[in-house]
């Protein structure tokens, strides 16, 4: 019997980065004083140290800066998906965050390969940024 | 970085041990301090009251609050200086720089630095997943499924990508590995390995195999510092700390700065300064090996060979035993036991017993002079420590 896959872990730093993934919008936090974007979100900006920090939406698009294909998973509740393919996506704005890529063409991933986000319902309301690949 | 005060000549370690390792269902991970600690004191030739200090790691396995002052209550010594630390996998060479550190500024004499879990035995499967799990961020991360060999997987792919680092030059890490595990006597893995099983063994996440994988044992390490000064009334022969250096650049890898230069150059360059030595005057090392990616990364970065030629290191035979830089010669964490910090810290005690001789067929010929690196998270902290056999 399969276990429910992880839904998001919602704190006062992530509550809105959910939220908005809720909503099918791709968020990260833009710094007002230098202007820097980053991508996991915190009380100030990893670059000036301002907490003049504003929320803004991205494309969505990136290209794959690196990933694996998992084949063992640790987690029992991915243990029916595998194997199934874990990235690092360089957003076009220029952050990097975490994600997978799915589609019935993910296991072809490979390095530079462009791609697009979408939204993966996870129970309830929740949904998590996933990205799928496309032509460019 | 300026370096403020060396701690060059300033401290030996005068005592090593190693517990039993393997699948130890009857040891506890105290009692695996415990028994590393007391071969650790009796190579020393001191008693457990000399001991002021002590510090150690952390435990998943038995996870007690304030593990430093638990690890003193259980062997029944009362010191002046205690702590416990999480660096993860750089731990041990980090504990080794606080003893030092605290040593030469006269603060303590004497500092047992231990370790110890017993993660083979001491855990169910899904305590240990969800202990393992706990690596990757727990909000941004862990929603997709990833590992840690799944994350150094990922370096493994932008470093072949980047470098033409091969598939088959990450087995040879494995295979070299464990042909130096074959002369160790107290090496978890006893059987030798072939190019082609580790190319063929289970995958785990691509390009990584469960061979190119550290192993997960009951084990337990300990070494004694204290004072250069101290070291000449011993009974053994002391190996003294020549450089040391840490750098910390991210812990998840989603906020690694790169996947192809990381912090090992930083904290080695540190050391080799302090050291006043070079790469060239290195006769062993002993590298972090969590997964078979990893010493070929290090020994780029700590200028052993250039960028992308770690690989060919490996598989040109250069890292045995009787080659140019013999590498991990007591098995590492691939092939001779790893749990936890465990792992790092029983390089350092190779590394002090090859400098020491005697080691028969594993002995390094001359070594004088040998190279530790540590590195913890998804090589996230890093420190590089340099032995000698004599003052320099």
């Amino acid at each position: 019997m399969s276990v429910a896959l992880p839904a998001p872990v919602v704190n006062a730093d992530s509550a809105y980065y959910w939220a908005a993934a809720a909503a099918e919008r791709l968020v990260i936090r833009k710094c007002m004083h230098c202007g820097q974007l980053h991508f996991m979100p915190r009380y100030l900006c990893p670059h000036c140290w301002s907490t003049d920090l504003e929320w803004v939406e991205i494309s969505g698009r990136g290209r794959v800066y690196s990933f694996t294909v998992m084949r063992r998973p640790a987690d029992p509740a991915f243990s029916d998906l595998a194997p199934y393919v874990v990235a690092l996506i360089d957003l076009d704005e220029g952050p990097r965050m975490m994600a997978g890529v799915v589609g019935e063409d993910a296991l072809g991933v490979a390095i530079g390969d462009p791609v697009t986000v979408i939204f993966e319902p996870r129970g309830g309301e929740a949904k998590v940024p996933q990205f799928k690949r496309v032509a460019r | 970085m300026q370096i403020p005060v060396s701690l060059k000549n300033k401290v030996a370690i005068v005592g090593v041990g190693e517990s039993d390792i393997g699948k130890l269902p009857h040891m506890t991970g105290l009692g695996l301090n415990a028994q590393a600690a007391k071969r650790a004191i009796e190579d020393a030739g001191l008693k457990p009251s000399d001991i002021d200090g002590l510090i150690t790691a952390y435990s998943f396995t038995e996870p007690y609050f304030m593990l430093g002052a638990v690890m003193c209550e259980y062997l029944g010594i009362r010191p002046h200086f205690n702590a416990s630390m999480t660096v993860g996998g750089s731990t041990p060479a980090i504990m080794l720089k606080h003893a030092a550190e605290a040593i030469a500024a006269g603060q303590v004499e004497t500092v047992l630095v231990c370790a110890g879990e017993n993660r083979a035995t001491g855990q169910t499967r899904d305590a240990a997943l969800n202990a393992l799990l706990a690596v990757g961020h727990p909000y941004y991360e862990r929603p997709y499924g990833g590992s840690i060999p799944g994350y150094y997987a990922m370096i493994a792919n932008r470093y072949m990508h980047e470098y033409r680092t091969t598939r088959e030059q990450m087995a040879a890490v494995a295979v070299n590995t464990r042909a130096h595990a074959l002369r160790h006597p107290n090496a978890h893995m006893k059987k030798p390995i072939t190019l082609q099983d580790v190319l063929d063994a289970k995958p785990v996440a691509d390009p990584l195999g469960l061979l190119d994988c550290c192993l997960i044992s009951d084990a337990g390490g300990a070494f004694i510092v204290t004072s250069a000064e101290r070291a000449k009334d011993l009974k053994s022969s002391p190996v003294y700390l020549q450089g040391i250096g840490e750098f910390h650049t991210h812990e998840h890898i989603m906020c690694a700065p790169s996947l192809t230069e990381f912090g090992a150059a930083e904290s080695g360059r540190i050391a080799f300064e302090m050291a006043g030595v070079g790469p060239q005057d290195i006769d062993v090392a002993e590298l972090y090996d969590c997964f078979s990616i990893v010493p070929i990364i290090e020994l780029e970065e700590l200028g052993f060979a250039e960028r992308g030629a770690g690989g060919a290191f490996f598989a040109e035979g250069h890292a045995a035993i009787g080659g140019r830089l013999p590498i991990n010669t007591h098995g590492g964490m691939l092939s001779h036991a790893h749990a936890g910090a465990v792992g790092g810290l029983l390089g350092i005690v190779e590394a002090v017993r090859q400098l020491r001789g005697g080691l028969g067929t594993r002995q390094v010929a001359d070594a004088e002079r040998a190279l530790v690196h540590n590195e913890g998270g998804i090589l996230s902290s890093h420190c590089t420590v340099i032995l000698a056999r004599n003052l320099g």
